[in-house]
């Protein structure tokens, strides 16, 4: 099958840096973009920039995620704007301090109703119209943090693995319907979410969305970014609990 | 492995003690900061006109958004931390350049303004200053102004070259210039002195966009000053090379270089191969404009070449009448000092006069220089050539300067300081500012 750029898109969280990397990447093709999020300001600075970069129309539509009611009326208006979808980005997340959800289990169930139950509902939403359409492309971001556990950000990592294992079945459910999902993996990037933390191989985000890129038009299933990670998790994943307990590092 | 923040010339080796990672300037808060300010963009300044030891840096990189590009008129509004290389891939396709352009794209906007940077253009259109219809400013007070010609015109001159001091720059408005090609035209012609790099110069500035010379420093005697005079146009045929595929030449540097690398033999025989390479009196080629503006930018982190101890720039200007003599009087200072240098530029400033208060061209001739940092002998060969510049009435391009003498500063830009000291945020300093502009 020949692979395809995409052009009529949604970008759920439209303002988190990845998502902005991607939606420059298609704007200079000329793409046509649907954006979501929560800050309606920034949210319109970004659709300027698209605009200015060569999109060929950018629709904004503000609001807070965590309201699910308005996920039906996203899901519905991106439909009015775009006609098809070839390509739906589900973006939005926060990085909870992990030592402050130790202690509040209020904040975690807060943190995981964005990362996992909001990306989750739209997952479902978009995969039902594509799959309805017959076509097109779902790119979710989870992260490497959902293939462990670990004690420095479990709450992010559950929610992530969540998101991971609901797009794992969409990927087979889908994959007969001529409709791709691409789970998005990245190692620590350098944004605004981990502001102030230093990683080990982070990279900045235009590099996770030159590779998002690709992946969506060889309809790459799993995605790590940059690709080491795919090495590193797996021994990760291989480490007995018995021990992983003991490397306090992690 | 904390980030660090260096200036292109990596001296001095100061850090701030506190950075701001501005993600979006909807999220400017300068108000409770008890340390002074200052915006960084790429650090492509050479001295400490872009660090702030021990104070607090915002770090301007990722307010890279394009808010309007005005595709008729070509006028584009942008916040301060977009390059010049980003603005190219989205104006050149459509038949726009940036009116002026250092000799790196790796700028931002806010620091072409705050340096009021100049290019190979200068005789013809001044510095980019000139062509900057508007500016969002930030002062640490909570205030933000539109600034324009018009409006707050006070604070609009004063923050074209007023080195990021009169607050934080947002958006910058600017107005491009039409092409029709990426190509140029370039003649590159040979010259045996320092008389014929000007007379040619002159001769050339009439009909030609962008002009520059290379000089070889190490020439002495009757030779002095010999070098290259480089003249180019844009090519006005539509040849349909604005909308190629835009290949970025970039060779790494992995390591930083011995010192060795860069010193005096090395320098003197790039000079020589420099110069010698063109066999012909007149060399004419039909170039991109990558090559043709940003010859170096091939090269990512060319500085780290100059090892450890890092470089200093030196660039003055001084006028046209009694120029000739002044450019002999400090290449034979500096050779007395023993400064060698790879790549020194000179060039024919305009009269076209910047809006900026602090704005550093003025008409004249000023000369570039790079050098790999030495001691003493060097630091006191380059206090010799200041003299020589202020007694001509020129002065020194803060952008690229590590070490000028603050009275002898004060004393260049006098006047001009009366003027934009009480246009300063008073939250806002660089490590810059505090060397040169106290007792």
């Amino acid at each position: 099958m020949a692979s395809q750029t995409p052009t009529r898109i949604v970008i759920i969280g439209a303002t988190s840096a990845i998502a902005q990397e991607v939606a420059k990447l298609y704007a200079v093709q000329g793409a046509r973009l649907f954006c979501v999020a929560r800050d309606e300001s920034k949210v319109i600075a970004v659709a300027a920039d698209l605009r200015a970069r060569g999109a060929e129309e950018v629709a904004v539509y503000v609001a807070d995620l965590l309201t699910r009611d308005v996920h039906a009326d996203i899901v519905a208006q991106s439909r009015t704007f775009l006609g098809t979808i070839d390509c739906v980005i589900i973006a939005h997340g926060v990085l909870p301090d992990q030592h402050a959800l130790d202690h509040d289990v209020d904040s975690t169930i807060a943190s995981f109703m964005v990362n996992a139950v909001s990306v989750i509902s739209f997952a479902h939403r978009y995969a039902n119209v594509l799959e309805e359409q017959g076509s097109g492309t779902l790119v979710g971001i989870s992260s490497v943090a959902g293939d462990r556990g670990r004690a420095s950000n479990y709450a992010y990592g559950a929610a992530k693995a969540a998101v991971t294992t609901y797009l794992s079945g969409l990927t087979v459910r889908l994959r007969q319907k001529g409709v791709y999902v691409v789970t998005v993996k990245p190692g620590p990037v350098d944004t605004p979410m981990t502001r102030g933390i230093t990683l080990p191989l982070m990279v900045p985000p235009r590099v996770v969305a030159s590779d998002i890129v690709r992946a969506v038009s060889r309809r790459t299933m799993v995605l790590y970014t940059p690709g080491v990670w795919r090495f590193i998790m797996a021994l990760v994943r291989a480490i007995p609990e018995f021990i992983f307990v003991k490397l306090t590092k992690f | 492995m904390a980030k660090r923040y260096e200036s292109w010339g990596r001296y001095p080796d100061v850090q701030p003690s506190t950075v701001v990672d501005l993600a979006w300037t909807q999220d400017l808060e300068l108000q409770s900061r008890s340390s002074p300010i200052l915006a960084y963009g790429k650090g492509r300044s050479y001295g400490d006109v872009c660090l702030n030891s021990c104070g607090t840096l915002v770090a301007m990189e990722q307010c890279a958004r394009i808010l309007e590009f005005d595709r008729e008129n070509g006028i584009v509004t942008a916040e301060a931390g977009v390059t010049i290389q980003d603005l190219l891939r989205v104006i050149v396709p459509q038949g726009w350049f940036v009116p002026v352009t250092p000799g790196t794209k790796y700028v931002t906007l806010g620091g072409a303004v705050a340096n009021d940077v100049h290019g190979k253009n200068h005789h013809r259109v001044g510095t980019f200053g000139c062509h900057v219809r508007a500016l969002t400013l930030h002062r640490t007070d909570g205030t933000v102004y539109v600034c324009t010609p018009s409006q707050h015109a006070e604070l609009f001159a004063a923050t074209i070259g007023g080195m990021g001091l009169t607050g934080i720059i947002a958006t910058v408005t600017v107005a491009l210039i039409p092409i029709a090609s990426r190509m140029i035209d370039e003649e590159s012609i040979k010259a045996r002195s320092l008389r014929e790099v000007i007379d040619l110069t002159m001769a050339s500035d009439h009909d030609w966009d962008y002009t520059v010379s290379w000089i070889d420093v190490l020439a002495s005697g009757s030779s002095l000053g010999k070098g290259l005079v480089l003249r180019g146009n844009f090519s006005t045929v539509s040849d349909g090379t604005l909308q190629a595929p835009w290949n970025e030449p970039l060779l790494g540097i992995p390591l930083q270089g011995p010192t060795w690398l860069l010193s005096k033999p090395t320098i003197a025989l790039f000079n020589t191969v420099w110069y010698g390479k063109q066999f012909g009196r007149m060399h004419r080629r039909h170039i991109d404009l990558e090559p043709f503006f940003y010859p170096l930018d091939a090269v990512e982190r060319w500085n780290i070449l100059y090892g450890s101890r890092g470089m200093l720039q030196y660039q003055c200007v001084v006028p046209l009448d009694g120029g000739e003599d002044a450019m002999r009087r400090i290449l034979s200072t500096m050779q007395a000092g023993g400064i060698s240098s790879f790549l020194a530029v000179l060039k024919m400033f305009g009269t076209a006069l910047s809006p900026g208060i602090m704005s550093f061209p003025r008409p004249g001739l000023t000369l570039t220089l790079d050098m790999p940092l030495g001691g003493k002998r060097m630091f006191d060969a380059l206090d010799r050539c200041d003299e020589i510049v202020h007694e001509m009435g020129g002065r020194i391009y803060p952008a690229k300067d590590a070490r000028v003498n603050g009275a002898m500063f004060r004393a260049m830009y006098a006047d001009e300081l009366a003027q934009f000291r009480p246009l300063i945020d008073a939250g806002m300093s660089s490590s810059f500012w505090r060397r040169v502009s106290e007792e």
